[in-house]
């Protein structure tokens, strides 16, 4: 077992779930409030210095009783040690959790990847857009166990909305500023640019 | 001059020998050069695109079969080679490049994805991109060996040649998307993007 | 300062009422405000020199690049959605799609995470040849990043001569596994076939030649002024940022951070091998096209090691709940038979738990997260993209610097969007 657990339950307490360790790497459960300071801790405290984001991503498991997991990969680059740390977030409930980008710059993609795949908002994050569906892809989140292998419509409506958006997108200041100020944008546009108007879905009889 | 043509071979008069030998020596000359001076306009996507620049590079040398300059701008180009899977995201951007070439134009669909979707059966993967633009050859392969492309080039060739300029049918027109916004009736997309084979049992995880 | 669209009319020449040719002046009817108007250029999805369907909005004040913002996604293929609905041998095929350009490496990713999960150790052999199909991976990988960049910065021979490398690797693969790209070689617990006869003695013939066209690309590149003009000092990123930006491989250990899974998380013995980790100092493009070229000497000599202690033995394990029998037992021998239909049916059942395995792909670090629910299909499939988080650093390397540097910038990242998108 990683000694930062230890460690970490000998700072931070109650927020700190259980640990366990799967296949040589040790596990940490966080709490979600906390997140943001264990990570900071582990990142600047001398002995530990986590200061390597490898990845950050989400588990949803079949199990429908079993909560999401938004599971953040760490290392040392100079210690050569690994730790997960793991925030669990009720599937039913509110899929928020505090963004690691003042931290680390590199989860900034890796975020909107998960916030993409999973719907999972990550607060606090520059620029929460989807990445790598398209803007107003009205199916879901491809990657939840609730959505088909083949999506949510008929093959040939993928098609017609496939066809009917345009390549030009995004090619305008609009666009842009988007990163730099979404949340001062007009409410309107907020909605048009989240939804949009070819992400309507079909009429059904 | 093509209508005075038409009206002549429509009337019923005798075929006129010497007319017919001057339209087949003009198809002759304008098909071979458009056959040997095919100009491809290299849509590369994922691993076909390997296979493509393998293809045109030092071994395989496609130049060999008149592609010696490759038209990286639609607008300059004779053939798309779609090599590589396409997914939805993509489709309005093929079909625009596609519209963006001057006739006559003809479509590879490179490879098992290009074709059919191949093994990606799933939410973010076009079925075959001849659900979006019309295409001449298929080329099987996942992905096909340089030879096979070759070889798909070389069935283009034999396409092109047997086209006639006098000729309604194969004449090359444009075939812009229907009021609904596709190309083929929406039963027909849903036809042919049923899944097929082993793919067929993969609804099921776990 | 105001940033907004320049919007130019373009002329279109046309014919008025009483038949005189019309032109419409360029430009719009104010005369914009050259100094103080942002442009707005857009890359891709469909460029030449964007190695892939990657599109980058690009905001330009005059020549130089005020941001840009990448749009991806136009190769997503789902491979981690598809991966849910695939037993572990059967997850093989994909990863030869994610990153085409080392398909074998991807293979052996894979293969070790879904071991460590399952708690198998390898034999020997299979050992070395997974070495061997890695560092074939890298040098393919490092030779079409050359051509392509070489390309993109207007040197059109040494695209030539990494293809003509690239053609005798396939060949060797070819010969191996009977596919030029999409190879498939790794199974879980071991190999999809052990190597031919001749394979051995046709790789050392590679490994012998390969440093010469090696030192040709070194004297036609190297000090080539135009080469270094367009590379030093560009793109430069200090080890900090590369940590910060969770960069890794080649990008990484250009920005002058020692780090290199193979010796520092080792996996396959590599630990057992004599190569040097190559370290660059400015961290800029040249710098990356420095280790990347001798990153490419080191594989050869970690071929040439691996060729020499290429051991005798089975390339797979002697569990048949993992490795098929061979086609002459499952036909006569009821157990053997029962075992092919189990694994066929069924798949190979992993424990419950879950594995990360990093291993050093050419781009950097692949890594491969399985989640296992005791079931035969993975839970979660999930691929940590080296060159997807070594893009999201590009924004933070262009901005500054002229649009031609972005191509040189954007090409020094050795993306291939089969991964970035996935």
């Amino acid at each position: 077992m990683n000694p930062s657990v230890d460690a970490l339950r000998a700072t931070f307490g109650n927020a700190i779930g259980r640990a366990l360790e799967s296949c040589g790497d040790t596990i940490v459960y966080v709490g979600r409030d906390a997140l943001l300071d264990v990570m900071a801790w582990l990142r600047d405290t001398p002995g530990h210095t986590y200061d390597y984001l490898v990845d950050v991503t989400a588990v949803e498991y079949r199990d429908r009783e079993r909560p999401l997991e938004v599971v953040y990969g760490l290392r040392s680059l100079s210690r050569r040690a690994d730790l997960r740390v793991k925030v669990e977030l009720d599937s039913q409930g509110d899929l928020t959790v505090d963004s690691v980008v003042p931290l680390w710059r590199g989860a900034d993609w890796l975020e909107r990847e998960v916030y993409d795949m999973f719907g999972i908002t990550f607060r606090g994050h520059p620029d929460l857009r989807r990445i790598l569906m398209w803007e107003t892809y009205a199916e879901g989140y491809p990657l939840r166990k609730d959505f088909p292998l083949r999506g949510r419509f008929s093959r040939a409506e993928q098609v017609r909305q496939a066809l009917a958006a345009s390549p030009e997108a995004h090619y305008s200041l609009e666009e842009l500023s988007i990163a730099d100020a979404y949340e001062e944008l007009p409410a309107d546009m907020k909605e048009r640019l989240r939804r949009g108007t070819r992400g309507e879905l079909p009429d059904s009889e | 001059m093509k209508r005075v043509l038409e009206t002549k071979h429509v009337s019923g008069q005798s075929p006129n020998y010497l007319l017919a030998k001057f339209q087949d020596l003009v198809d002759w000359a304008v098909n071979a050069s458009r056959a040997n001076s095919l100009w491809p306009m290299p849509f590369g996507t994922a691993c076909c695109a390997i296979e493509f620049m393998a293809t045109a590079a030092s071994r395989y040398d496609f130049a060999r079969f008149g592609m010696e300059r490759q038209a990286f701008s639609p607008r300059q180009a004779d053939v798309l080679i779609c090599a590589g899977r396409l997914p939805f995201k993509l489709a309005s951007v093929i079909r625009r490049i596609y519209d963006q070439m001057p006739q006559p134009k003809w479509v590879i669909s490179m490879g098992a994805c290009a074709s059919t979707g191949g093994i990606f059966d799933n939410y973010a993967m076009v079925q075959g991109i001849d659900t979006i633009v019309p295409v001449d050859v298929y080329v099987p392969g996942c992905p096909p060996r340089p030879e096979g492309l070759l070889y798909g080039v070389l069935l283009l060739h034999k396409k092109i040649k047997g086209e006639s300029l006098f000729d309604h049918v194969p004449r090359r027109e444009e075939q812009p998307l229907d009021d609904r916004g596709l190309r083929l009736p929406p039963e027909q997309i849903d036809e042919i993007s049923e899944p097929f084979g082993n793919s067929v049992h993969q609804f099921r995880s776990a | 300062m105001s940033k907004r669209t320049v919007e130019v009319e373009l002329a279109t020449p046309g014919v008025g009422p009483r038949g005189e040719t019309l032109r419409v002046p360029l430009g719009v009817a104010q005369q914009p405000d050259l100094a103080a108007e942002h442009m707005l250029i857009n890359i891709g999805p469909q460029h030449p020199a964007t190695h892939g369907v990657l599109r980058l909005v690009v905001e330009l004040d005059g020549e130089t690049v005020v941001r840009v913002i990448p749009h991806l996604g136009y190769l997503h293929s789902g491979f981690e959605k598809l991966g849910e609905y695939r037993h572990y041998n059967q997850i093989i095929p994909l990863t030869d799609r994610t990153d085409y350009l080392s398909p074998m490496a991807n293979n052996v990713g894979f293969a070790l995470a879904a071991e460590q999960l399952m708690g198998i150790a390898i034999t020997p052999r299979c050992t070395v040849l997974r070495v061997i199909a890695c560092e074939m991976s890298r040098i393919i990988s490092h030779m079409v990043w050359l051509g392509t960049t070489s390309i993109d910065l207007g040197a059109f021979t040494p695209f030539l001569w990494a293809f003509q490398e690239r053609e005798r690797i396939y060949n060797l693969q070819e010969m191996w596994t009977g596919a030029r790209l999409t190879t498939s070689v790794t199974r879980v617990g071991g190999m999809m076939a052990d190597v031919p006869d001749d394979f051995v003695a046709g790789l050392r013939h590679f490994t012998q030649t390969f440093p010469k066209t090696l030192s040709e690309i070194d004297r036609v590149l190297t000090r080539n002024a135009v080469w270094v003009g367009r590379t030093q000092g560009v793109g430069v990123l200090t080890a900090a940022e590369a940590i910060n930006h969770s960069l890794s491989g080649p990008m990484l250990r250009a920005s002058g951070v020692a780090y290199d899974v193979r010796k520092d998380k080792p996996y396959l013995d590599y630990e057992t091998y004599d190569f040097d980790v190559v370290v660059g100092e400015h961290g800029d493009v040249y710098d990356r096209y420095l280790v990347r070229l001798e990153e490419c000497s080191q594989s050869n000599r970690i071929l040439q090691q691996a060729l020499d202690r290429l051991p005798d033995g089975p390339i797979n394990i002697a569990d048949p709940r993992v490795i098929l029998p061979p086609k002459s037992r499952a036909m006569n021998d009821m157990e053997a038979m029962i075992y092919h239909f189990k694994q066929v049916m069924e798949g190979v059942k992993a424990p419950v738990g879950e594995a990360y395995v990093g291993i050093e792909n050419p781009k950097g670090e692949l890594g491969t997260y399985l989640v296992s629910d005791g079931t035969a299909k993975p839970v979660r499939w999930r691929i940590r993209p080296p060159s997807f988080i070594n893009l999201s650093a590009l924004p933070h390397m262009a901005a500054g610097h002229l649009l031609s540097d972005l191509i040189a910038i954007n090409a020094s990242v050795d993306i291939v969007m089969g991964e970035v998108d996935r």
